[in-house]
């Protein structure tokens, strides 16, 4: 079970250019809406063509622009998965799997009804059933279809949020019990990390290297990464001499390599021989600390802070603070008991070297 | 009272909606996924008729299939007849007047149609045939019907290019709407009366069955 491919397309202003080799697995393709997730899905489906490229979907050439193969959708068995589930609204839940099965495998319908919940729902149209029963008939139909691949666009973006964790853990298990490799779109940082195995960033059409999720969310090495994966404090940053510079938030403290996340980037830049090897930092929400928490001895920026905006959540309260000379406040979040006991200390944060990102463009 | 107008308006109208219904869904399927510049040459092209004064397609056709016409004079010199002033020259006028009735509203419903779910069709091994007649036209059903009623009707009612083409020839070419004008024109006002009458009450069921059809269509629809 694999995919290749590495393919171009001109899109309006941007040209989607992504190229990347998964094995069985589950990889999800992350990037900010309009970014060529989708698009990139419906070349592997065949159902758009690229400018130039080649894509193989187990050992088989589905399109190559040199050879001038490109079947069609038909020829492809690739499931997909639409954001909202495409069902043929003439037909009712027995009738859409039914028209897959075909006459000859009809006998397997029970099972597929009985596997996916559906029983019961047999005799209703689709527009009268809910979300999840909606995507639950549509995976029951792209089963049906045994499909070599499946690839899943934005799954559970129009679920509610009760439904769409209950929906997540349904479709993962369906899937993993089919023993497919699965490709999946979707822009929210959280889903990516519970359902897929691998992530690969998108950017404005560009694809970033397959990573594996824990190495992606620990070591953001991108400017996108980082904002993808939820960083919410991202700032220009220069290095001049030793002094590392982040003038937008006013931070500024000496740089020791190897003390921020992220050497592997000052690596390769080196090999360039560019002058300023950072060029932004990523501070998370949740990575900032009361200096009163953080032991002496823990190498950390500390800085005083005004609190310029409290918002409270449900579990944490989220503090815009401001440092001395900053342009633009931190985002700080942290929980309602350590926002207690704020006001008995001096206003003063740290922030742990280890927990600040060293991020490129 | 001799009812061949109203039978020979019906069989017109009946045979000519069956050819309009064919070739404005396929042409309208095709044209639909046409690149920009081509769909709107033949979009412009299929559409004229509807704007044209039906004496102007009459003139074309006749054109095209009078005697002196190429087409013509082969049929006069293999079967020794004519095309024209017979009662089925009378149903291609009547395509060529109702065909872009049928093609637009057939084209603006395939237009409508979310293409994901025709796409969806495409990457579950469903031949583009089968999505063509279970699942694009079904769903489609009302602006199709709605089409085809109206072409139906349009086709009842057609005057201009008929009598131009079928002209009015008692038992033999003689349409409703040809005959009211006959009757008019030779002063005899109470027959012209009975089929105003007559053509007044078809145009009501036509109607009664766009609402009943209206109401309808919908799949899943509940009370």
């Amino acid at each position: 079970m694999s995919i290749f491919c590495d393919i171009k397309k001109r899109l309006g202003d941007f040209t989607l250019q992504i190229s990347f080799d998964t094995k069985e697995e589950t990889v999800a393709l992350m990037g900010a809406s309009g970014c060529g997730k989708s698009m990139t899905l419906r070349c592997i489906a065949g159902i758009q063509k690229p400018d130039a490229g080649k894509i193989i979907i187990n050992g088989v050439t589905v399109f190559d622009s040199e050879n001038k193969i490109n079947l069609p959708p038909q020829k492809r068995r690739v499931g997909y998965m639409f954001q909202d589930y495409a069902l043929f609204p003439n037909m009712t839940v027995e009738k859409n799997i039914g028209a897959v099965l075909g006459k000859e495998r009809l006998d397997e319908l029970p099972g597929l009804l009985e596997t996916y919940c559906l029983t019961g729902l047999e005799k209703l149209y689709p527009r009268q059933l809910s979300g999840g029963q909606k995507q639950r008939c549509a995976l029951a139909r792209m089963i049906a279809m045994s499909p070599e691949i499946i690839l899943l666009d934005e799954p559970f973006a129009a679920l509610d949020s009760f439904l769409r964790w209950q929906m997540e853990q349904e479709v993962a298990a369906a899937i993993k019990k089919a023993g497919k490799s699965v490709l999946f779109v979707s822009h929210d940082r959280d889903e990516v990390f519970r359902v897929s195995d691998r992530v690969i960033v998108m950017h404005q059409g560009k694809s970033e290297e397959i990573t594996e999720k824990h190495q992606l969310y620990k070591h953001p090495k991108t400017y996108v990464d980082a904002l993808l994966t939820g960083c919410k404090n991202i700032c220009p940053a220069t290095l001049t001499g030793d002094l590392l510079e982040a003038k937008e938030f006013g931070i500024s403290f000496p740089y020791r390599q190897g003390e921020l996340r992220g050497t592997g980037n000052l690596e390769v830049l080196d090999k360039r021989e560019e002058k300023t090897a950072i060029h932004y930092i990523g501070i998370r929400s949740k990575s900032i600390l009361p200096a009163f928490l953080v032991a002496e001895d823990t190498k950390a920026f500390r800085a005083s802070y005004t609190i310029e905006q409290t918002i409270e959540n449900v579990f944490t309260y989220v503090l815009m603070v401001r440092l001395p000379e900053a342009l633009q406040p931190l985002r700080w979040e942290m929980s309602k008991d350590i926002y207690q006991t704020l006001a008995d200390h001096e206003a003063v944060l740290a922030i742990p070297y280890e927990s600040i990102y060293e991020l490129v463009e | 009272m001799d009812l061949f107008p109203l039978w020979n308006s019906l069989r017109i109208s009946l045979i000519a909606t069956v050819i309009t219904f064919f070739l404005g869904i396929f042409l309208a399927y095709y044209v639909v996924r046409l690149p920009g510049l081509l769909k709107g040459i033949l979009d412009t092209l299929f559409t004229i008729p509807m704007v044209l004064p039906p004496t102007v397609a009459g003139f074309v056709i006749l054109k095209l299939i009078s005697p002196k016409s190429r087409l013509g004079e082969l049929v006069r010199k293999y079967f020794d007849s004519t095309l024209t002033m017979k009662w089925y020259a009378a149903i291609l006028a009547v395509v060529v007047v109702t065909f872009p009735l049928m093609y637009r509203t057939a084209r603006s419903s395939f237009e409508a149609f979310d293409p994901d779910i025709i796409a969806s069709g495409k990457t579950l091994c469903l031949s583009n045939t089968y999505i063509f007649w279970r699942i694009l036209l079904p769903n489609c059903k009302a602006g199709i019907i709605a089409g085809l009623v109206l072409a139906f009707a349009r086709g009842l009612g057609e005057y201009g290019a008929t009598s131009m083409v079928a002209g009015y020839i008692p038992h033999k070419t003689a349409t409703i709407s040809t005959t009211v004008a006959y009757f008019w024109q030779t002063n005899q006002d109470e027959q012209a009366v009975k089929w105003v009458l007559i053509n007044l009450a078809i145009s009501c069921v036509i109607m009664l069955i766009v609402n009943v059809f209206e109401k309808r269509v919908s799949y899943g629809k509940e009370g």
